[in-house]
């Protein structure tokens, strides 16, 4: 392996390998499945390769490939990672196998899922690492088809009402970002983020736009204000942010629970990333002007994301909404740590870390999470009601105990790997916008009662008819999910195996920001 | 020994329990022999291993009697700092230590025989060696968030043990309470906790160079600052972590849970709910008490001790009322166990440390004991627990009936039991405190009510001419391996106290690391113990006046009080309504708002859809006009396709892939018109 190729080797595979996958066609799906787990873990273990290589003390982007490609444009060929494109592109790399490895279509299409399953992943491994806007765009869109492909074959019954909206949604939101991008572009003249990151940095991206767009008597504020609307509803529709939120449960809800574990543990992280790629180095002080109304929404979406999660009885539906209030927390801390305070950089630092963390590991918890659904489902003709299950303590014990702990870690207990982003993010947010921590606490609460409720009706209580024979893991089961229970622990107890690759690029993003 | 060895051997006192946990968890679920005994042995031994260090811990603190000594370590680097926590080893987290692998290392042993019949044997073990663990982190950590992460690990033990029969639908939902009911107060907690680091920039206690957040120079500072309301920083901020200390001490008005709690087996009711993790909230308390107690000068209290003092005291009184009205014997305890909590908070804000830690270890061996003593009368009894169904058991279970006297005389206050020792000296210092003297009195009621509410679960279980219950099942003694852990707690409960009696207050100069001097003089001392004396007389010499020796023959027959005072007795028996009135308001609100979310997404589906389907229909249409009449007007058969595609969206019964591919074509074409038009 090249090591100058890594990163385009690392995509390709993914990709090529999906279409060898797709090649094999009728051949059985224990076949199948057989050949695209092996693809992803020769993938997997690809990425830990990178991990490993990854030298932590170094803030600039590492692994670098830059070609020209239309010199003309300014549009080059450029990847590389940092610390936190690392992440998530580990993050992709762990959920994919788990949602390979558990997942049965039943389909004789299913040479084509986990065809399209090894796509998405290609396309996510592609947005984590370009760092130019033309082939991030390509990829942020071409990720999207496979996903819709998956929702709309293989979903529930209300998978084409599910699948439209899932696809309007993002795509109105990216029109928006490339809208938005080809005005900064007009303004710049560049699509190079690294660039566009260092002009915002010295103050003068505001100054420029405001000089060069000026359009039908808006004043230059308002342009350089709505190109960051623009560029954020891109993101806000992906995250999601209240009130763009409302195709996700839809979409969780009848995807297949192996897509929804591959749509909430991974392309869920897409809009994360480009709010701290994209946005915040670019628009820092757009968000500073929009910092009040932003972070009521972003205390909005957890509180209420989590509230909707109390009353929902179909499990999918409650867990998206978890989703959703998670990475609530994400957008709370993203956009705090622009607030103007004194001596804000540990803050900042405890933010923005916290931020990433809390992606990977909402992205491990929850793709379990779906996994146990996804195996609860199986088991009960494809019922998935809360209130179509009770007592399973009594026959399944180690079902419930693997679950238990997936469903303590994201309600955030110490000692498991949700605590430790929550509470940095808190620890973040607090000092630079105490009303707006206060606000989002009533979240950890309600995220408390909902999973305990759940707890309480699946786990406790006497057998529910109907249960009576459900078998507990079976062996392939257990060994899919004994890695991701372990890691939960692991990370737990030693967030610094994520922090420390992290911390160096959140100190250049704070840095970026500039600010007392 | 040197401090090289405390720095590994301090942690074990933690980290023995915790290791047996997982082993026992991953034995359960993975060992190919049955494992039942090893499992019990392994919690057992890692607590008897946990004791022995702590024991060196102790005699090592005493013997050098020096600042505290602290083992602090990196978790984890974080922007230009890094993150430490580390332990302590001092006066209280070493007393505390003692205690809790003490008491726990009998409650094992007497579990062994409780739960010996029990499917879940094992996993009983294994959550009993994780609270262990946990509860042990918490009190030897030196720092706020280590404590906090052990503070909710106590918590999730406390959930599984009390659901630990599952089955039963009021087990699962009594564990749900708590834990929630507990998380409330944690909220406070967690936001004191963030406030406190973001004031001081670190969480640990104390640390080498004097900069930890209880040391001089932190307090200071944010004794100098006001925030809301004329507040102190250092006041508010400790007022929110004692929200912490009112959820898991089950103080009003979060007290809701811990009755409830009882539910789980009574071992667990015994360690956890009534001699270790309850207790953490004072335990707590006292930790943070540099910060809690700081005043501006000119203040003598501070308004953080105002409080807790007041909290304790009120929770005090109300908690013994509620205990008359109960007939579950475990209740009665559980309601007790509140009260004397207050009666520790109480302490903490009129005497400080020393009184309150007296107290607290005091109880915690009085109180497990009559738990035990419970549970071996529920086992006696074939899984009894209403007290108008046993009677006459002094002839029945005499080692139980002994110790179980011992543990109320403990209790309540007689001389020179245990418990008499540490509530008179709380009594003593809030007849001194310089705020108000309405503690005191009030504290005085409460003793006469706990001498009151003891005689008559004593006079209902033991006492009485007949067993109540099913007479064809006779209640026996249990087996010697649960009568012993109840003899040496007893012996406990009798010799211990002496440790603290106000002449010679060894203990509470311990924990203080000052010099031994008695409390006031003897004359003064002995008028308290004189009146204490008589209210606690007054207070059997009525339980025994109203109930006697129990006339009733059968359960049914109503109680005495209930008698002649039945709307009052209702009260009391239904706690006061709070459980329904916080049914009714929070419960409620909490639903309806989850209603109100839901509906707000459901409707702004539709809503959103709709403008979104117009924007569709609109590019369809536009699509279509370049289709029909710019690009290809040959094309008639696709023309109707788009047309009828853009029907379709507008119902949105179906969505057409190619479509929205064509605008993601159109959109792409036109970023790249854009480009080279604009390009350089």
């Amino acid at each position: 392996m090249n090591e100058s190729h890594v990163i385009t080797t690392i995509t390709l595979m993914p990709l090529i390998g999906g279409v060898l996958v797709m090649l094999l066609g009728r051949s059985g799906e224990a076949r199948v499945k057989q050949v695209a787990g092996l693809i992803s873990a020769v993938v997997f273990v690809t990425a830990a390769l990178i991990w490993k290589n990854f030298s932590q003390v170094n803030s600039d982007l590492q692994f670098v490939e830059q070609v020209n490609w239309i010199p003309a444009l300014g549009v080059q060929y450029f990847v590389g990672l940092d610390g936190i494109g690392l992440v998530m592109l580990m993050l992709a790399a762990v959920v994919t196998p788990m949602a390979i490895l558990v997942s049965r279509s039943g389909d004789e299409r299913c040479a084509f899922y986990y065809g399209l399953m090894l796509w998405l992943q290609a396309g996510l491994f592609g947005v984590f690492t370009a760092m130019n806007f033309f082939h991030w765009f390509l990829f942020w869109e071409l990720s999207l088809i496979p996903a819709f492909f998956l929702v709309r074959l293989f979903g529930g019954a209300g998978r084409q009402a599910a699948a439209t909206q899932f696809f309007i949604y993002t795509m109105v939101g990216s029109i928006a970002l490339l809208v938005g991008f080809l005005g900064l572009y007009h303004a710049t003249g560049t699509f190079d983020f690294v660039e566009l990151a260092k002009i915002a940095k010295g103050g003068s991206l505001r100054l420029t736009i405001e000089e060069k767009l000026v359009w039908a008597g808006l004043s230059g504020t308002q342009v350089y204000l709505g190109l960051a609307i623009l560029v954020l509803m891109g993101f806000a529709v992906k995250v999601p942010l209240f009130p763009f939120h409302t195709w996700l449960p839809a979409t969780y809800s009848e995807a297949p629970s192996p897509v929804t574990m591959l749509l909430t543990g991974a392309m869920s992280k897409l809009g994360i990333y480009g709010l701290l790629r994209l946005f915040l180095p670019i628009f820092p002080e757009a968000i500073n002007m929009m910092l009040t109304p932003l972070l009521l929404l972003a205390t909005a979406t957890i509180v209420l994301a989590a509230a909707a999660a109390f009353v929902q009885t179909d499990m999918k539906r409650m867990f998206a909404y978890s989703s959703v209030n998670h990475l609530g927390y994400c957008l709370l801390a993203t956009f705090a740590v622009v607030a103007v305070a004194e001596d804000a950089g540990f803050d900042r630092a405890a933010a923005l870390n916290g931020v990433v963390l809390q992606s990977f590991n909402h992205g491990l918890t929850a793709a379990a999470i779906f996994a146990f659904i996804f195996f609860l489902e199986k088991r009960h003709g494809g019922k998935r009601g809360v209130d179509d299950f009770g007592g399973l303590r009594k026959i399944a014990p180690l079902f419930c105990a693997f679950m238990g702990i997936s469903l303590f870690a994201s309600l955030g207990l110490p000692g498991l790997n949700g605590f430790v982003g929550e509470f940095l993010i808190f620890r973040g947010v607090f000092p630079l916008a105490p009303w707006a921590a206060v606000l989002a606490l009533p979240g950890l609460l309600i995220t408390a009662v909902f999973i305990l409720t759940f707890m309480q009706k699946v786990f406790s209580g006497p057998l529910n008819s109907g249960c009576e024979s459900m078998a507990d893991l079976d062996a392939s089961e257990r060994n899919s999910m004994v890695l991701p229970v372990v890691l939960m622990f692991a990370l737990g107890v030693f967030p610094g195996f994520i922090i420390h690759a992290v911390n160096p690029t959140v100190l250049k993003l704070i840095e970026g920001l500039g600010g007392k | 020994m040197g401090d090289s060895v405390y720095t590994w051997a301090f942690p074990m006192i933690a980290l023995a329990p915790l290791f047996a946990a997982l082993v026992i968890f991953v034995s359960r679920f993975f060992c190919p022999f049955p494992n039942k005994k090893i499992a019990s042995h392994l919690a057992i031994g890692s607590m008897c291993l946990a004791f022995f260090f702590s024991l060196l811990a102790v005699i090592n603190v005493a013997d050098t009697q020096q600042a505290p000594r602290v083992f602090n370590f990196t978790w984890f680097e974080l922007g230009t700092n890094a993150l430490q926590l580390g332990w302590i080893m001092d006066p209280l987290s070493s007393i505390m230590a003692v205690m809790i692998t003490f008491v726990g290392a009998l409650i094992f042993h007497f579990s062994t025989a409780y739960m010996g019949k029990d499917e879940n044997y094992q996993m009983f073990f294994c959550y009993l060696s994780l609270f262990a663990a946990a509860m042990l982190g918490l009190v030897i950590s030196n720092n706020l968030l280590l404590m906090f992460i052990c503070w909710e690990l106590v918590g999730v033990a406390s959930y599984l043990l009390i659901g630990f029969w599952f089955y039963k639908p009021s087990a699962a939902a009594a564990a749900k309470k708590a834990f929630i009911t507990t998380r409330i107060g944690d909220l406070g907690f967690f936001i004191g906790m963030l406030w406190l680091y973001s004031e001081t920039g670190t969480l640990l206690f104390y640390d080498a160079n004097g900069m930890g957040c209880l040391e001089q120079s932190a307090v200071a500072k944010m004794v100098g600052q006001t925030t809301m309301v004329g507040m102190t920083v250092s006041t508010a901020i400790s007022l929110l972590i004692f929200c912490g200390a009112i959820g898991k001490s089950g103080q009003l008005p979060l007290h809701v849970w811990l009755p409830d709690a009882m539910e789980g087996p009574t071992p667990v009711s015994a360690l956890i709910h009534a001699a270790t993790m309850v207790a953490a909230g004072v335990f707590l308390m006292a930790r943070v008490y540099p910060l809690i107690s700081a005043a501006p000068p000119g203040v003598a209290v501070s308004g953080g001790l105002q409080v807790v003092t007041w909290v304790g005291t009120l929770t005090a009184v109300f908690a013994a009322l509620i205990a008359i009205g109960q007939y579950d014997i475990k209740r009665v305890l559980a309601y007790s166990t509140v009260s004397q909590l207050g009666y520790m908070f109480m302490g903490l804000g009129v005497g400080g440390v020393g009184v309150a830690m007296f107290h607290l270890i005091m109880h915690a061996f009085f109180k497990a004991l009559l738990f035990l003593g419970s549970g071996s009368v529920i086992h006696g009894c074939h899984h009894e627990q209403d007290m108008r169904r046993m009677g006459a058991l002094q002839h029945h279970m005499k080692i139980t009936y002994l110790t179980y006297a011992v543990g109320t005389l403990a209790l309540a206050g007689v001389i020179p039991f245990a418990g008499f020792w540490s509530k008179d000296a709380i009594l003593h210092y809030a007849w001194g405190w310089e705020v108000s003297r309405l503690p005191f009195f009030i504290g005085v009621f409460g003793a006469f009510l706990t001498a009151f509410y003891m005689t008559r679960q004593v006079v209902y279980v033991f006492y009485g001419k007949v067993y109540r219950g099913d007479e064809s099942h006779m209640p026996e003694e249990v087996p010697e391996s649960m009568t012993k852990p109840l003899i040496i707690l007893a012996v406990c409960s009798i010799a211990l106290g002496f440790l603290g009696m106000p002449w010679l207050p060894a203990f509470q100069a311990f924990i203080e690391q000052v010099p031994i001097e008695a409390e006031g003089n003897f004359g003064s001392t002995a008028v308290f113990i004189i009146i204490s004396q008589v209210v606690v007389g007054f207070g059997i010499a009525i339980g025994l006046a109203i109930y006697g020796v129990l006339p009733h023959e059968k359960p049914e027959h109503p109680d005495e009080a209930e008698e002649h005072l039945p709307n009052q007795f209702a009260v009391l028996r239904d706690k006061f309504y709070i459980d329904e009135l916080y049914e009714r308001t929070v419960v409620k609100w909490h639903k309806s708002f989850g209603n109100l979310a839901d509906t707000l997404d459901r409707k702004a589906v539709s809503l959103g859809v709709m403008l979104v389907s117009f924007v569709a229909l609109g590019i369809s249409w536009l699509s279509r006009f370049c289709d029909d009449y710019l690009i290809n007007p040959g094309f008639d058969e696709g023309c109707k396709r788009v047309s009828r595609s853009g029907r379709f969206m507008a119902k949105l019964q179906n969505g057409r892939i190619q479509e929205y591919l064509r605008v993601f074509g159109v959109a792409l074409a036109l970023f790249l018109l854009t480009l080279f038009i604009t390009g350089r």
